[in-house]
């Protein structure tokens, strides 16, 4: 189960209560709560009560370069940062824009990558599956640096290989420039992060190795080809691993701050396309060290968050398939 | 109806053969239509590692030149007389074509020397020089690296990362531990509550935390320092605890009832019961830990901008990337010195791997 699966059913288990156990038991108890206690004093200190802490930031001017002249001004730095920055619109419409165009395409690729790695009729496949995951292990910064330099409009692979296969002038200042265009940037991103795929790869193989056999035999029995099979069993079946994909690609999605921090220093280079939530988040709170503001811009990014997980876990049981529920 | 294949008449058994040839021959041909769709795109997939070390072994001219060759090729001169001469390669009326070094440039016709034997008498050739091609030879800049790894202090920035990775690898890999081990053997009340928040803290994003955290360091005086990014690292994370519980509770119980039986407590059963048989999960979360450690980048960077001696490799990296734009070959030879370590570590520990993101993403 995945810990994705576990908060979903989470509701069905029983419950204990300390007036009911036995001395034994409360023993046992409290040898339970010794061993979860650091986690717990870690929640507390490095969760929880930064929370809250950070909540009551948002309410305070609070420059860390002028410890001295801390200020109460209640919910002024949320009225800005609602009705008056609109760099906190433009990231958060950049945010989305990039996951609606990337989510989908990672989602495919390791999906796609994952049948393909799992097909009977692949030669080497062990040999393929490690080839395929080992770039996952590349740090990303050096990624970042290779990718970059294989976009590059003039001395880069991909344009040499665009021009060279379908003839099409890509190479050069009037050519693809992936990295300079607003209209491409988005696609160049989702180069540069495809390699991170990996271990959506390996979910999905794992969850296309556990899918019955038998399903698939009876399909064959029906008639139905190999598009049918995939549409209608492989898909519903496996519908828990692309959940579970969908939820860390979305989280991860909400935190992308090291390509564009590292590609341009974070200035939103081209016309700001690349002015992400985080970098303007980032920008304010460390940047110009500015903890108020920079606080209130992490809660607001905090109850976005949460909105959606919502939204993903809510929408959960019209198209997530769960067997044990379902008997 | 199951008649014996041998009672079959003759032309009957004659079609099932011719059957199962053409079925197999089909099937062969699967084979070989998958197995190169996907050498085809393993070659997509890993063409940008490529272009990084040929790059990290070429010259900036030989980046920058749209017409140079795809290897680090260098065009071959010969000394002759005490001047460098270029060489070209030469067709001759005979079909043949030699590499000859240009000695005396001419508008119709010029003269050529032979590379290898300069005292021999020029040679004359007829036709135009400026359309013969350079001849080149791969001639790898291998000094790339040992520039790119004295620039960047890299062996400094490399045991940063290093001691970072480590040092938090113990604290994260033990506290996991002695976590999941409470969650997964022991009866308390609000136990299922406290999993789900721990859970949930897998979903939270960090930065979201960041600002009072790092007033709190500041205020104690830790910044810059590596103390605010090891110290919380030993109070256990979300998805280490999540991991060791699901393996330890796939541990059967049997040998735990026996060493309470001998009168062994909680900690001892953990320490000579439980970690003993957890080998391979304990050494997949280390390698997780370690790699993110490697890559880790939003803690460095807010705690450690302001002590460029005490960086790891990616916020450093990044510094050299703002200074060095105009020396990909260097940027690239950086690159691939930063990922040959945990690309080795993948290549001796994947079996570890892919057992661990498969536990903690399915069943």
């Amino acid at each position: 189960m995945s810990f994705v699966d576990e908060v979903t059913s989470a509701r069905k288990s029983r419950r204990l209560r300390w007036r009911d156990m036995s001395k034994l038991k409360k023993h046992e108890a409290k040898w339970g709560y010794v061993f979860i206690s650091i986690w717990v004093i870690g929640f507390l200190a490095f969760y929880l009560i930064p929370m809250v802490a950070s909540f009551a930031f948002s309410l305070l001017d609070f420059q860390l370069a002028k410890p001295g002249e801390i200020e109460f001004i209640g919910f002024e730095h949320w009225r800005r940062m609602l009705f008056e920055d609109e760099l906190v619109w433009t990231s958060m419409r950049v945010t989305f824009v990039f996951a609606l165009i990337t989510l989908p395409i990672g989602m495919f690729v390791s999906l796609g990558l994952a049948i393909l790695l799992n097909s009977e009729h692949l030669i080497g496949r062990d040999m393929f599956r490690t080839l395929f995951y080992m770039p996952s292990m590349i740090p990303l910064i050096a990624s970042i640096f290779i990718w970059s330099g294989v976009l590059n409009s003039q001395s880069g692979w991909l344009n040499r290989l665009i021009e060279f296969t379908t003839g099409y002038p890509a190479v050069g200042l009037n050519g693809l420039r992936w990295l300079d265009s607003p209209n491409l940037i988005y696609i160049a991103l989702t180069y540069i992060g495809i390699w991170g795929v990996g271990n959506a790869i390996i979910i999905n193989l794992a969850g296309l190795q556990s899918v019955p056999t038998d399903l698939y035999e009876a399909a064959r029995v029906d008639g139905a080809n190999w598009f049918r099979r995939l549409w209608s069993i492989t898909i519903p079946m496996i519908s828990p691993v692309i959940f579970y994909n969908l939820v860390l690609g979305l989280v991860g999605l909400l935190q992308y701050f090291i390509v564009p921090y590292i590609l341009n220093g974070g200035n939103g280079y081209p016309e700001n396309t690349t002015r992400f939530y985080m970098i303007h988040f980032f920008t304010n709170a460390f940047g110009y060290a500015d903890m108020g503001y920079g606080a209130a811009l992490a809660w607001l990014m905090f109850i976005v968050g949460m909105l959606i997980t919502l939204a993903l876990f809510g929408s959960a049981r019209y198209w997530v398939y769960y067997e044990a529920e379902s008997n | 109806m199951a008649t014996l294949l041998s009672e079959q008449k003759p032309e009957v058994l004659e079609r099932v053969n011719a059957n199962t040839a053409a079925r197999k021959q089909k099937a062969l041909l699967i084979k070989f239509g998958i197995t190169s769709l996907a050498v085809l795109l393993l070659s997509l997939w890993v063409m940008p590692l490529f272009y990084g070390i040929v790059t990290s072994l070429k010259t900036k001219e030989q980046i920058s030149d749209p017409k140079a060759s795809i290897l680090p090729a260098a065009a071959i001169t010969v000394e002759f007389e005490g001047k460098e001469y270029d060489v070209y390669s030469v067709p001759f009326e005979d079909g043949t074509v030699r590499e000859l070094a240009l000695y005396k440039k001419g508008r119709q016709a010029s003269t050529f020397i032979d590379p290898n034997n300069l005292s021999a008498e020029p040679i004359e050739w007829e036709g135009i020089w400026r359309q013969l091609e350079q001849a080149r030879t791969v001639s790898p800049t291998w000094s790339n690296y040992p520039e790119a790894w004295n620039t960047v202090k890299f062996g400094r920035m490399l045991w940063n990362t290093f001691f970072y990775a480590t040092v938090g690898m113990i604290g994260a890999v033990s506290s996991a531990a002695i976590v999941a081990y409470g969650f997964s053997r022991f009866d308390f009340p609000f136990k299922n509550v406290l999993f789900i928040i721990l859970i949930s803290t897998i979903i939270l994003p960090p930065q979201v935390t960041s600002v009072p955290t790092y007033a709190f360091w500041v205020s104690l005086d830790m910044v810059p320092s590596w103390w605010p990014l090891i110290i919380p690292m030993f109070f256990s994370n979300a998805y280490n605890v999540f991991f060791l519980r699901q393996f330890f509770l796939t541990i059967p119980r049997e040998m735990e009832e026996a060493a309470k039986i001998d009168g062994a407590g909680p900690l001892r059963t953990f320490w000579s019961v439980i970690l003993p048989q957890s080998g391979p999960a304990l050494v997949a979360i280390s390698l997780f830990h370690f790699f993110f450690a490697w890559n880790d980048f939003f803690g460095p960077l807010i705690y450690l901008t302001g002590a460029r001696d005490q960086v790891p490799i990616t916020v450093g990296l990044t510094f050299f990337n703002g200074i060095y734009a105009s020396q990909p070959q260097l940027i690239q030879a950086a690159s691939i010195m930063t990922l040959i370590i945990p690309l080795a570590i993948f290549f001796f520990a994947q079996r570890y791997f892919v057992q661990g993101i498969v536990i903690t993403g399915n069943k």
